[in-house]
């Protein structure tokens, strides 16, 4: 059940990434595309110049940024794209596979050949490829050979379609010459020596082979010229495309899967922090982001039992009226709904009638619900008001304002005051820019309260508009505008109502205020009362941990690794790794029950920066022999046998392995510690 | 003119088509001719023709083989990735595929000399077969024992066969150890400026008269002529920005002789291609392209040098160009904080009076890095598998470059790869005064 529902999520949140992937990467796909067409098709014009510079190559820098590991899916599907619209020879090469001259030449031709030879039975091109490919090899492995085989692949095509021909348009005339493009994945990795002589001998066929070349560039297009000397630089003809850079991309990413009330699974302020910080510290890779959402989400639905509840309001209420006991049970455990159960009269009905308490739970699974979809769009509605004001007191980005707002109440930080303050000193013109913008944020959302909160924009606006009209006769007008601010205030509650009267009251005796200065005061209380009705923190609704996922701890270990730290909890508390209890101790120190390699590396900890083997082993084997029950008074006991010399070298050789100790020159029968710090 | 092209054996009219299609270079042509001697004559087994590039080498041979139709192959050595490429060639031009098909997989000079003979015995020459060898310096890095071998391949095949070998080099860098069979030498020297001028002027637009567009090579030579005398080079620019110059005349501003005028029009434009074109920062179709709709500045390959990097990233970059610059036993001082007062002086040794930028990137430690990145970076951060995954990440990406060998996994030693102005941008994006930490402008 919770399987399917995790299943479904993913699904959708996985197709709906690949849609914005997509949307991303168009417009310079598009843009590639049109570029290796006009390069196919640029060669068939016989202009003077065009001929005067035909030995150029076609080449097209795609500069994508230091993400590597999203880099795949872009190509993948520019690969796919000029095989569909453009070209069926179309080669993609990575460096690794490319080390010398002889195996990026060999990629090429298979890749080049066996699509166009079998596209369907591939697989079988696989299995016979060591045979085969080695035949293929020892009669050409040229560039020569490529061309031959291009030459009379056109000559068919163009045969075979007399009838197409003889309707021949331009378009007709480029489709029996389509550019053979080869896309270099990852420029920088490619040996540059190989990637001179491959461009050197492709020039010479550039002539009889339309060729067109796409660089993927990592870091900037400089690299191409610190790679390749003008002499070769100067067959090829680059043009640059430069890619969305990835931190737009994520901002992307986390406003389509996140700040929306889509999709019902949420991460907490903590967890989205960490894969956040993740993101802008290491690896600025948009796909690991959403393999950590992956992770979440599977942890989400794993390790809380209630997570059959995170799912679309309908099917919330279905699965809400199917609770078992035990699932009540855990309901009332929730700290969240405790909390929720103080406020309440009936508690004692709520913590022994079943019947009720899932009445309880269908309202307020209702309410999160609500709750949602009124947050997200006040959320925008204030980032888009706190996101132009200096020194970005909210945030530049609008996932930060929504990790402040995930973690308490914002309007009680000190930054929200300032950001308030600084609203109160906006010029005219911009206000009523920032709050058309709102308002835009806030009509095509369909809930009750949003389009009250709509309305109340648009009517402030259009007082600011007439505001604009009235022009000089303010002081006449000014009272005609304070009654509709009462008005407007009831809907706040009572204590502001006094508050802002007082601050009305203050403020008129100090100075008259101009009628625009009211009004805008009343637009920011505006939004400051919208802000306090609707983003609260998640904590402080009930029953929020069955859309939250909160553990950070557990995919901040999964995410990034700290392989060290393991290792030396591992030696240094062997009993919480074989979860074996008897190895536990009071103070710190091993049992000398333990594993040998703890033993050894407890012993080791004492050490200096150089350890005599010879002490080493005569402690090893006073601890091994008080585990063995030996008497310590008698004869044997410390004595060094060979089992237990052969224990400890083994145990020693399996440290210099983790890399703690390494043999050293200095001293005989030493040992040099690699690792600081004693016990 | 076709005088100096005198050859008895070759027909007079190729002769005269030949010396046709190689302005200034009739010397040479003429030269290599008597050496190759009538057409049925034993040729000298090897010449060795060395000049600059584009100084003609290639297209005098070529265009001499084809127009008098005289057996031979053309090789480029680069594509030559192994050696049976070569004679795979040289066997199919030669006598067909059937001959080509008969060498053994990876085949050795011998088999090579076999079959050649087995097959030159059966269609022995009638004419000198000639072997053309393009960028024949590759050849010094193949098999010890090829090019000794080609040079004395008449003796070797017993047939009317010479090799042509093209180089930029002397041969003085080619003689093998063990000394060799000497080529004959033959210098192609480089164009002079009226040479090139002559050139430049055959490839005439068709639809303007000769003496405009030589008027216009002339002015393209006056500005271009100080930084670049490739013949190759100087025919791109030319057609990249003939159109240009053509402008007045074709909007009827200016006529075809006013020459200052036109030089007026074009000298800026020519100055400009030659701070972008010249150097490929914009390509050349950019560069038409521009020229259409006046864009403006377009910005160039080396404009975007800006690059983003994640945050540890960057202080990794920081830490290894500080391990790259800085003498180790400095560390202490810098990132030490009771390093005590220890002036420059007091470090100097002899030999590091000079600039550690000026003697470029030293290697330095894994550990010496992480040392200095952890205390150069201002919050903790826990050693994770991220971290050293973005060390080797940085290594793919040329920020840095591994020294040691690939499968010395034991501490493998980096150096920086990137320069003071690279980093000082880095540096700046994380609030990070880079300066003040590097020794040499202590």
């Amino acid at each position: 059940m919770r399987f399917k529902l995790c299943l479904d999520l993913w699904n959708k949140i996985k197709s709906e990434t690949e849609a914005l992937q997509d949307e991303l990467n168009r417009n310079i796909l598009d843009s590639l595309l049109e570029f290796t067409r006009k390069c196919s098709s640029s060669r068939h014009h016989s202009q003077w110049a065009s001929k005067m510079r035909a030995s150029e190559i076609p080449t097209a820098a795609l500069v994508l940024g230091v993400n590597v590991p999203d880099h795949d899916m872009t190509f993948q599907s520019l690969f796919d794209l000029l095989r569909l619209s453009v070209t069926p020879h179309v080669v993609s090469l990575q460096a690794k596979e490319c080390g010398a001259l002889k195996q990026l030449m060999k990629r090429v031709l298979e890749r080049v050949m066996d699509t166009v030879v079998a596209v369907d039975d591939e697989e079988e091109e696989e299995e016979t490829r060591p045979s085969g490919a080695q035949l293929h090899k020892s009669i050409h492995c040229s560039l020569a050979a490529l061309c031959d085989w291009y030459i009379s692949k056109t000559k068919k095509s163009s045969f075979s379609s007399p009838g197409k021909k003889r309707s021949s348009s331009v378009v007709e005339e480029q489709d029996s010459h389509p550019p053979v493009v080869i896309i270099f994945k990852d420029l920088e990795a490619f040996n540059s020596r190989v990637l001179q002589d491959f461009i050197l001998i492709c020039s010479r066929y550039i002539h009889r082979l339309p060729l067109v070349f796409i660089f993927g560039v990592a870091t900037s297009p400089s690299t191409i010229q610190h790679m390749l000397p003008s002499s070769v630089s100067s067959l090829l003809c680059i043009e640059l495309f430069q890619s969305l850079s990835c931190t737009q991309h994520l901002t992307t990413v986390i406003d389509k899967l996140i700040l929306t009330s889509k999709f019902p699974f949420k991460l907490n302020g903590k967890v989205m922090q960490v894969l956040v910080s993740v993101f802008l510290y290491h690896d600025f890779s948009v796909r690991n982001f959403i393999k950590g959402l992956q992770l979440a989400l599977l942890e989400h639905f794993h390790s809380q039992p209630l997570s059959f509840l995170c799912c679309r309001k309908k099917e919330a209420q279905l699965n809400a009226e199917q609770l078992g006991p035990g699932d009540l049970e855990r309901i009332r455990q929730l700290p969240s709904f405790q909390r929720y159960l103080k406020e309440q009269e009936e508690q004692n009905k709520l913590m022994t009638d079943d019947a009720l308490l899932k009445g309880v739970c269908k309202k307020l699974l209702k309410d999160l619900h609500k709750y949602h979809k009124n947050y997200y769009p006040v959320l925008r509605c204030l980032h888009t008001l706190t996101s132009s004001l200096p020194r970005y007191p909210l945030g530049k980005q609008i996932r930060e304002l929504h990790l402040i707002c995930l973690e308490r109440n914002v309007w009680e930080s000190e930054d929200y005051q300032s950001a308030m303050k600084l609203l109160r000193m906006l010029a005219k013109d911009e206000l009523m820019l920032l709050l058309q913008k709102c308002a835009d944020v806030l009509q095509p959302v369909n809930s009750k309260k949003m389009q009250a909160a709509f309305v109340q924009l648009e009517e402030l606006l259009t007082k600011f508009k007439q505001l604009d009209a009235a022009g000089e006769m303010a002081p006449s007008v000014e009272e005609k505008f304070t009654s509709p601010v009462k008005s407007l205030q009831k809907k706040t509650d009572l204590f502001q109502l006094q508050k802002t009267l007082l601050e009305m009251n203050e403020s008129r005796r100090s100075k008259r205020m101009s009628p625009f200065e009211l009004l805008r005061n009343e637009a920011v209380e505006f939004v400051d009362s919208l802000v306090k009705d609707h983003l609260p923190p998640p904590e402080s609704r009930p029953l929020y941990e069955v859309c939250y996922y909160s553990s950070s701890a557990t995919v901040r270990r999964h995410l990034n690794a700290t392989p060290r730290n393991s290792i030396q909890a591992a030696l240094s508390r062997p009993q919480s790794y074989i979860q074996n209890d008897s190895l536990k101790t009071e103070d710190g120190t091993v049992s000398n029950a333990a594993p040998d390699i703890c033993i050894a590396y407890k012993l080791h900890l004492e050490c200096g920066r150089l350890i005599n083997l010879y002490d080493w082993l005569e402690a090893y084997s006073t601890v091994v022999s008080a585990a063995e029950g030996n008497d310590p008074d008698s004869d044997g006991f410390g004595k060094v046998d060979e089992v237990k010399h052969a224990r400890f070298i083994r145990a020693v050789s399996e440290l210099e392995f983790l890399g703690f100790i390494k043999a050293t020159k200095k001293k005989t029968d030493h040992v040099a510690r690699l690792t600081w710090g004693g016990c | 003119m076709a005088g100096l092209l005198d050859q008895p054996g070759y027909d007079e009219e190729s002769l005269r088509r030949v010396s046709e299609q190689l302005p200034c270079r009739e010397l040479q042509a003429g030269m290599l001719l008597s050496l190759m001697g009538q057409p049925q004559q034993y040729c000298y087994p090897s010449l060795f023709i060395y000049g600059h590039r584009s100084s003609g080498k290639s297209h005098v041979v070529n265009v001499l083989m084809k127009e008098l139709e005289l057996p031979h192959t053309t090789v480029s050595c680069v594509e030559c990735i192994s050696a049976a490429l070569l004679f795979e060639q040289v066997l199919l031009s030669f006598f067909g595929c059937d001959a080509a098909a008969q060498l053994p997989r990876s085949p050795s000079i011998s088999d090579f000399v076999r079959i050649y003979r087995q097959q030159s015995s059966q269609f022995p020459a009638k004419q000198t077969r000639f072997i053309v060898m393009e960028k024949a310096e590759l050849l010094r890095d193949a098999d010890a024992n090829l090019l000794p071998a080609l040079l004395r391949l008449q003796e070797l095949v017993d047939d009317n066969v010479s090799v042509v070998l093209l180089s930029e080099i002397v041969w003085d860098k080619f003689r093998p150890n063990t000394g060799c069979f000497e080529p004959l030498l033959l210098h192609f020297p480089d164009y002079s400026k009226g040479e090139l001028q002559q050139i430049l002027s055959k490839d005439c637009h068709p639809s303007y008269s000769a003496e405009f567009y030589s008027s216009y090579i002339n002015i393209l030579l006056g500005v271009f002529y100080t930084v670049c005398r490739d013949l190759r080079e100087l025919r791109h620019l030319a057609a990249l920005n003939f159109s240009k110059f053509c402008e007045p005349v074709a909007a009827g501003k200016a006529k075809e002789t006013e020459t200052h005028k036109l030089w007026k029009n074009i000298e800026p434009h020519l100055k400009k291609a030659m701070q972008t074109v010249y150097l490929r920062e914009v390509s050349s179709l950019q560069w038409e392209q521009m020229e259409e709709h006046e864009a403006g500045a377009l910005r160039g390959l080396s404009a975007h040098t800006h690059v983003e990097l994640p945050y540890y990233s960057k202080f990794l970059l920081i830490a290894a160009y500080l391990a790259s610059y800085n003498p180790a036993r400095t560390d202490k001082r810098f990132f030490l904080k009771h390093h005590g007062k220890i002036k420059k002086t007091n470090f100097l040794k002899k030999n590091e009076k000079t600039s550690n930028h000026l003697l470029g990137p030293k290697p330095f430690p894994l550990d010496r890095l992480l040392a200095i990145f952890y205390s150069v970076v201002d919050s903790r951060v826990a050693p994770t598998a991220s971290i050293f995954s973005q060390i080797s990440s940085l290594v793919t990406l040329q920020l840095l470059t591994l020294v040691s060998h690939d499968d010395q996994l034991d501490t493998p030693k980096y150096k920086c790869a990137v320069s003071l102005d690279f980093i000082s941008a880095i540096s700046r994006t994380v609030n990070f005064d880079i300066v003040k930490y590097l020794y040499d402008f202590l």
